[in-house]
Order: structure tokens, then C-alpha cells, then sequence
């Protein structure tokens, strides 16, 4: 074996193992995440949990529900908000905008959004509401979480329906239909599968974000379904409680944690069970 | 049936009066309009922070970028210590989150036995889903106590008296600090930017590598001198969107950074980030030269990012050029 | 000659031209040009045509893909475009039911007259247009519904039908398509399930459904096994008593099988017209011979 060939060898081999420790090392990393979490969080998950509302301090008797419910109607409104102008935007990108000048820039400027620290969705969503209604909400909560979901939704429609086929789009408009009406019958049924998973990808991860409502839907330690006053949400409670000195909140901020770390897992095992059964039937 | 191939052209003419021009209209004008609204909000953000942030700028203008002062009962306020923790706490996180993701990439590729590359690759994206909220909760209750008592002693004792670096590894073992914080932001964003290099890793086409293969290179030959050059332009792209994510990131850094306007050489002191700033002050600001100063500082951070992303997006621009021209 | 007058004719005379030119073009060819050109005044004389292209020019951006074409289609028989690949007979056959204005880059110059309406003209209704000029695709494109909507989905954009009506428009139209008998029991399946050549066939009963007056085929067999080729084939005998059907074939002896007139397209322009049996045993143009013969790539 000549000396060439050995120097290589020994490299490769020394390369290769370092990838391999590196890759256990982030692994190592993230199981004891996962561990600790587990180990923190499922002792505390019970019944009421989902029960009862936060508790004040030195009180052992409380859960997350009014969290749990505010989270809720925060990411619902996210959802509802965002998911349609996310893919009609998307769709104006894909079906029409295509390489026009306009297109363009939208694509940049939802990339600045989609990559725009999601603090300053707050700041701003507190800027234009929280500040001209005067108080916090529940409504600005949403809306910021909107403003979140939408970059992630126009980029996944837009992916999504750019893998339809044109071929398709011109056997639909061969037949006579409008443009519109291949975009709404054939385009969108096609991407279908596509689309709900970068729905279900932008609920994931709207309902793990906790900057944009510390400025926005604040925290509330009550149970409460109004939308126009600040509302208890999971991120912000978690925040609160782990920072808090008492165990029984930072048992409930662990319990919490656990609740949307399982939740988000989910919902992305959910979305790419989607996605291969999309992309596995071919058009 | 068959005499009415025909009536198909009288079915035509005399049916619903084209159904298509406006339709088409309205419902491109509906998609425009959507598209347009993203426009319009990335538009608001950057005209709400330069508004909200003119009497900070008209007071302090650029002075405000190299001033240590933060004191807001005399309301002096400058950028720096959060300029500076956000700038160390990222590079922190991509000095050890680069290599680590590209080692996780390629042994994903590369090494894995095939029954391991999905199961793998599935949790390293899962993973990458996680909020950065656990992160920080992690960070502060299980690895801040953990990294102080096992390696801080350690850093300080063996290389706090190296020349030049020494300065960066001596202080009082806290756990809590801008050591700290880098570390778990790159934790964060390791399973985010290995996900997106296995990704583009997975793009090479066989045959290159068949090739190089069939040559007689060695693995890690084939991927350093040809999956890594075939692939740059993703690997840059998911290393610059790694780094947006650190610089922007709130949670998993409030928890750990302790929160201080002091600079200090030591890593292992605590600081404080743009975000961190904004995410522990905002609420509390009084009066408006201090609301104003830390939307000053949001303004600062957006231009931070959004320059990252400019970067990323030209340099993603030049490397396609340059592929263009050599095919 | 008016521009109105035949265009094979001229197209013939433009091919004796070229001969002449040539200078080196062996003596029979100019005889079996002018015969040609006698049998094609007979012909056209004939046959009403349906579609009338005059003097069109198209354009990828900046790329001149046709050249002055001049072409009459002839009604309710079957015409067939060859040529090698990039020649733009496929480009022809997208202008006729303007398919590529969902491209903003591609435009074309000219006129097509279809019953003598110029249907290039820009107050033309694309869709009615399309809706009266039916297209099937190289690749099976069903919808992703089932084969009974796939079916209705053509016909409900334009006409109201009653539940039983519809379904016996969507069984005519699968009768037509020789699709019937394999897709009766599993109509409310998913259209993408059926083999390529039952979604081929698929896509023509989608395409008959809507009633058109012509049938455009781009390369519709070229994707498919040799039988279920043969069937297409033979679907095209069977419809062309009803429809002027236009084909694209890269394969020479399917177009000298189903047609009744082939045009030889090279570079963009279209070198010869005529029936297909002198296209294929006596063609007037030298390129056309070589092509014919298999001296093209």
C-alpha cells in the first residue's frame, strides 16, 4: 500500500469518524432535552390540568385550562386568518405573478417576513393594535400569530402548486375552463395534500410561539373567552411560571412545555404522513 | 346521442355567457391582492419601527449604535452590550452548530446504515420543530447548573491562561451567560440546519457519486469534493437561514443569557441580546425615549437579519450565475 | 394567385422552387411535384377545410418557432404533423386552440381561420374556443377526482344537464373512447388508478364529452405500451367520421397508419402537405424523402 493511498485512507477514516461522533453528540444533546422534559412534565400531566385554571402562587391545586383554551383561540384565529391569505398569496405567485417583476418581490419580501424575528411581529402587531385600542388582546395575540403563519403557507402553496404539472393546467384549460376555475377544480385538488401540510407545518409553528405574544395577548389568570382582553395562552404562562420561584408553577410551566412539545410533534407527524401519501400517488 | 355531436357547438355559444374573462379577473385580482398585503405588512413593520423608533434616532441618532450607556431613569440609552450579545451569542451558535450539523448531514447521507437514515432523519427534522421556549426551559433549569458545575471550572482552569483567548474563558462559573446561551441557541438550530443539509446532500444525483466512486476516491473524498461543491449553494442557504434564526431568537436565549447591559471580555458573563432586551423590557417601558430606544433596537435587529438575508440571497444569486455560466 | 386561393397549392409550388434551386434535385422530382400539386387542387377542392392557418409565425420569447405556416386542414378526416423533434409541430398544434396563451412569453402573428373565423383575433372567448377545439396531452392527464367526474368536469362548465342525462353523456363518451366496458364498474374510482392507456383513452372520452369539432393529439401514444397504442389507433379510425382530428406523431408509421393527409414540418417551417399515401411513396420535397427514409436523426 503505497503512502498516498495510506494518507488518504487515514483521513477518510478520521473524517468520517468525527461525522459520526458529531452526529451522536447532537443526538446525546437532544435526547436529554427530550428526557428531561418527559422527566419534569409527565408527572404533573393530570386531569386537571385541563381542568382548572392557573393557580396563584403557593397553590398546588392548579392546571393550564384557561391557557390551554386561550392558545386555542389565539392559533384558531391564526389558522383562519392565515391560511387563506397564505394560499391565495401563494397562488398568485405560482399561477399568475410566475417570474413577473412583482412576483418577485413579493417572494423577497415574504422571505424577510418568513426569516423576520418573530419578536418584532409583536412589536409591531402592539404598535398598530395593542396600542390604538389600548389594552391587550386576545384578537392581537391572533393577528400576530397570523402574520406568522402566512409566510410559512405562501411558501409551501407556492412550492406545492409549482409541482402540478402545466401539463395539467392545459388539459383543464383545453377542456374549455377558465383559468380561475383550473386553479379552483384541478390546481388546488391536485396540491391539495401539499397545501394542507404547509397548513399544518405553519400551525406548528405558530402554536409554540411565545415572543410575539408577550407584547400582544399578554397573559391572564383567569379563564376567559374574550377575545377583546388579554388572554392566558400556554408560551407566555410557560415563560412566566418556569422564571417564577414557586415549584408549582415551574411544575406547571414543565407539564406545559410537555403538552406542546407533544402537541407540535404531532401535527408534524401528521403533515408528513400527509405529504407521502401526496407524493406518492404522483400528480 | 350520435346526431348530437353537432348540437356541442349550439350547447357552446348559446351557454352562460363566457364564463371565464371576469372570473379570471376577480380571482386574480383576489390572489394579487393577498400578495400584495405581505407587501404591505413587511412595509408597515419597517415604517412602524422607524416611526416608533424616530425620537430614540432623532435623540441619540447613530451615537446610539456605539454608546454602552443603558440607564433608563436617566434615560441614556446605546446599543452596544445588545448589538454585541446578539452578534457573539450567533457566532457562538454557528461556530459549533456549522460543523456539528454538516457532520449530522453527512452521516446521515453518507454512513448511516439504510434502516437508520429515516428514523434519523425524521428526528433531527422533529426535532427542529420544537419551540425554542423548551430550549430556553432546558437551557436554564437542566444545562446552565450542568455546564457550571462540570465544564465552566474546566474552561477556566485550562484556558484562562492561554494568551489572547484566556480573557474569554475566565469568570465566575455562573452557568448563566453568553457562553451558555450560544450553546443552546446552536442546539436550536443544529437539528434546523442539519435537516436542510441532508436535504440538499440528498440532491446529488447518484451517478456523480457513483463516479466519483468508481474512481477510487474515499468517502469522505466524494463528499468533500463533490457532494460539497454540488451542493454549496443549499448548504450556504440553510447555514444563512440558521444564522437569521439565531440572531432573531428570543426564548431560548432570555432564559440563559442573564439579562445585563455590561460587557465583559468573559464569555461566561452574563449579557444580553437584542431580542432578550426587548422581550424582558417591553412591556415595562416607561416613557417614551425608553419605548422608543428599544424599538430603536428592534429596528436595529430587523436591519441585522434582514441584511443576513440580503447576503444569503445574493450570494445564492452569484453561485447560480456562476453554475449557469459553466454549464 | 390571391392569398385567399390554396395554400398547398403554393406550398407545391414553393417546394418546386426549392427543387429548382437545389439545381442537383434528380428530373422525376419536379413531375411528382406538379402531380402532387394537381392532386392537392383536386383535393382541397374536395375537401371543405376546417382550419385555415395563414401566414403564422410563433414566438418562445425570441425564438422564431414557426415561419410563415400556411396550412389547410381538411374536415372530419384525420391529419397528421410529423417531423423531428423541434421542428414545431407540436407548437402548431398549440396555437390552435391558443393552449400557450397560459404562457405570457409565447406569442403568435398570423391568422387561423376556424369555419373562417380567425381565431387569433383577441376578442376570440378562449374558452369557447377550447371548448369547441378538444386537445389530449402526450402524457395521460387525468384529474385527480374519479373517471365519472373526470368525464363530467368538461361538460358541467358549459352545459346543464339532469343526473341521467349527464350519465349518459359520460357513458356515450366512454363508449366513443372504447373505455367503457373497463371502467363501468369502477366509475366513482379515482382516475389516476386506471393503466396509462385506460387514462389516455380517459382523457379523449373527457375530451369528446364536451362535444368539440376538433380534436387536437399531441403525440397521444407516444407514452404508451404497443397495445394499448393500437387501440388509440384505432379510436382515431372511429372518431373521425364525427371530428376533424389534427394528430402530432414523431413515429412515422403511425402517421402513415391512422391518417389521411400528413404535413412534414422541419426548422420551424412546414416543407410538405398532402395525402398521406404520396407523402409517404412519393414525396415532392428532397428533406421530406430523407426524413420518410430515415436519414434524419
Amino acid at each position: 500500500m503505497n503512502t498516498i493511498y495510506l494518507r488518504r485512507r487515514i483521513i477518510n477514516v478520521f473524517n468520517l469518524t468525527v461525522a459520526l461522533l458529531t452526529t451522536l453528540l447532537a443526538l446525546f444533546f437532544l435526547a436529554w432535552l427530550l428526557w428531561t422534559l418527559i422527566k419534569n412534565g409527565a408527572p404533573h400531566i393530570n386531569w386537571s390540568l385541563f381542568t382548572q385554571s392557573t393557580p396563584p402562587p403557593g397553590d398546588s391545586n392548579g392546571g393550564l385550562a384557561n391557557a390551554i383554551v386561550g392558545s386555542l383561540m389565539m392559533t384558531a384565529v391564526g389558522v383562519l386568518l392565515g391560511s387563506p391569505l397564505g394560499v391565495l398569496a401563494g397562488t398568485y405567485l405560482s399561477e399568475f405573478g410566475r417570474e413577473s417583476r412583482l412576483a418577485s418581490v413579493v417572494r423577497f419580501v415574504n422571505d424577510i417576513l418568513l426569516s423576520a424575528p418573530s419578536i418584532l411581529i409583536g412589536v409591531f402587531v402592539y404598535a398598530i393594535i395593542v396600542v390604538n385600542v389600548g389594552h391587550f388582546s386576545g384578537w392581537a395575540g391572533g393577528i400576530a400569530l397570523t402574520l406568522i403563519m402566512i409566510p410559512v403557507v405562501v411558501r409551501t402553496t407556492e412550492d406545492m402548486l409549482s409541482l402540478v404539472p402545466d401539463q395539467m393546467r392545459e388539459a383543464a384549460a383545453a377542456l374549455g375552463a377558465p383559468y380561475w376555475k383550473v386553479i379552483l377544480t384541478i390546481v388546488y385538488r391536485s396540491a391539495s395534500k401539499g397545501i394542507m401540510t404547509g397548513i399544518l407545518l405553519g400551525l406548528a409553528r405558530i402554536s409554540g410561539e411565545t415572543a410575539p405574544l408577550l407584547f400582544t395577548a399578554l397573559n391572564n389568570q383567569f379563564m376567559s373567552l374574550n377575545m377583546n382582553d388579554s388572554i392566558a395562552n400556554l408560551p407566555v404562562v410557560i415563560f412566566q411560571f418556569a422564571m417564577s420561584p414557586y415549584d408549582d408553577w415551574q411544575h406547571l410551566a414543565w407539564a406545559g412545555s410537555l403538552l406542546i412539545t407533544v402537541t407540535i410533534l404531532l401535527l408534524n407527524i401528521i403533515a408528513r404522513l400527509g405529504l407521502g401519501g401526496g407524493s406518492s400517488k404522483g400528480y | 346521442m350520435e346526431q348530437s355531436v353537432t348540437a356541442g357547438q349550439n350547447n357552446v355559444s348559446a351557454g352562460k355567457s363566457q364564463p371565464g374573462i371576469l372570473g379570471d379577473r376577480i380571482f386574480r385580482g383576489i390572489t394579487q391582492v393577498s400578495a400584495l398585503f405581505i407587501v404591505l405588512v413587511v412595509f408597515g413593520i419597517v415604517g412602524m419601527l422607524l416611526y416608533d423608533a424616530w425620537p430614540a434616532i432623532h435623540k441619540f441618532g447613530f451615537g446610539f449604535l456605539t454608546s454602552k450607556e443603558w440607564n433608563p431613569v436617566a434615560e441614556q440609552f446605546g446599543a452596544v452590550s445588545a448589538i454585541f450579545g446578539t452578534l457573539v451569542t450567533s457566532a457562538i451558535a454557528m461556530v459549533i452548530g456549522v460543523p456539528v450539523s454538516f457532520g449530522v448531514a453527512l452521516f446521515i447521507t453518507e454512513l448511516a446504515p439504510a434502516w437508520l437514515k429515516r428514523p434519523i432523519g425524521t428526528a433531527i427534522e422533529l426535532l427542529a420543530a420544537i419551540p425554542s421556549i423548551i430550549y430556553g426551559l432546558w437551557g436554564l433549569f437542566v444545562f446552565a447548573p450542568w455546564f457550571a458545575d462540570n465544564v465552566e471550572p474546566w474552561l477556566t482552569d485550562n484556558l484562562g491562561n492561554w494568551p489572547i483567548i484566556g480573557p474569554l474563558f475566565n469568570g465566575p462559573p455562573m452557568g448563566i451567560g453568553i457562553l451558555t446561551a450560544g450553546i443552546i441557541l446552536s442546539v436550536m438550530i443544529i437539528p434546523f440546519m442539519a435537516a436542510v443539509m441532508r436535504d440538499v446532500f440528498d440532491s446529488v444525483p447518484a451517478v456523480l457519486k457513483e463516479s466519483a466512486h468508481g474512481l477510487g476516491s474515499t468517502t469522505w473524498e466524494v463528499v468533500w469534493k463533490v457532494v460539497l461543491p454540488y451542493t454549496r449553494v443549499g448548504v450556504v442557504g440553510g447555514v444563512m437561514l440558521g444564522l437569521g434564526r439565531a440572531l432573531g431568537e428570543t426564548m431560548a436565549v432570555t432564559f440563559v443569557i442573564g439579562n445585563s447591559h455590561d460587557i465583559s471580555a468573559s464569555l461566561l458573563m452574563p449579557g444580553n441580546t437584542i431580542s432578550s432586551t426587548l422581550a424582558n423590557e417591553f412591556t415595562e417601558a416607561t416613557g417614551q425615549v425608553y419605548m422608543s430606544s428599544l424599538i430603536y433596537l428592534g429596528l436595529v435587529l430587523f436591519a441585522i437579519t434582514f441584511v443576513v438575508l440580503a447576503l444569503a440571497k445574493l450570494l445564492l444569486l452569484k453561485l447560480n450565475a456562476k453554475e449557469g455560466k459553466k454549464s | 394567385m390571391t392569398i385567399n386561393s390554396s395554400a398547398v397549392n403554393e406550398l407545391a409550388k414553393n417546394n418546386v422552387r426549392e427543387i429548382d434551386r437545389s439545381g442537383d434535385a434528380p428530373t422525376h422530382h419536379q413531375g411528382v411535384g406538379r402531380t402532387t400539386s394537381a392532386k392537392n387542387e383536386r383535393g382541397t377542392t374536395e375537401k371543405q377545410a376546417k382550419i385555415e392557418v395563414k401566414d403564422l409565425n410563433f414566438y418562445y420569447g425570441k425564438f422564431h418557432a414557426l415561419k410563415n405556416v400556411n396550412i389547410k386542414i381538411p374536415a372530419s378526416e384525420v391529419t397528421a404533423f410529423i417531423g423531428p423533434s423541434g421542428c414545431g409541430k407540436s407548437t402548431l398544434l398549440r396555437t390552435m386552440n391558443r393552449i400557450y396563451e397560459l404562457y405570457p412569453e409565447q406569442r403568435s402573428e398570423g391568422q387561423i381561420l376556424l369555419d373562417g373565423d380567425n381565431i387569433l383575433d383577441r376578442r376570440q372567448d378562449l374558452n369557447l374556443l377550447r371548448a369547441k377545439v378538444g386537445m389530449v396531452f402526450q402524457k395521460p392527464t387525468p384529474f385527480p377526482m374519479s373517471v365519472y367526474d373526470n368525464v363530467a368536469f368538461g361538460v358541467k362548465l358549459y352545459e346543464r344537464l339532469s343526473r341521467s342525462e349527464m350519465d349518459d353523456r359520460v357513458e356515450w363518451s366512454l363508449r366513443k373512447a372504447a373505455l367503457w366496458d373497463e371502467v363501468k364498474d369502477k366509475l366513482h374510482q379515482g382516475g389516476t388508478r386506471l393503466s396509462g392507456g385506460q387514462q389516455q383513452r380517459l382523457c379523449i372520452a373527457r375530451g369528446i364529452a364536451v362535444k368539440p369539432e376538433v380534436l387536437l393529439l399531441d403525440e397521444p401514444a407516444s407514452a404508451l405500451d404497443p397495445i394499448s397504442t393500437l387501440k388509440i389507433e384505432e379510436l382515431i379510425h372511429e372518431l373521425k367520421g364525427d371530428y376533424t382530428i389534427v394528430i402530432v406523431t414523431h413515429n412515422m408509421q403511425q402517421a402513415s397508419r391512422v391518417s389521411d393527409y400528413t404535413a412534414f414540418m422541419y426548422l420551424g417551417e412546414l416543407i410538405e402537405f398532402d395525402e398521406t399515401t404520396t407523402i409517404f411513396t412519393n414525396p415532392a420535397n428532397k428533406q421530406t424523402e430523407d426524413y420518410i427514409t430515415g436519414r434524419y436523426g
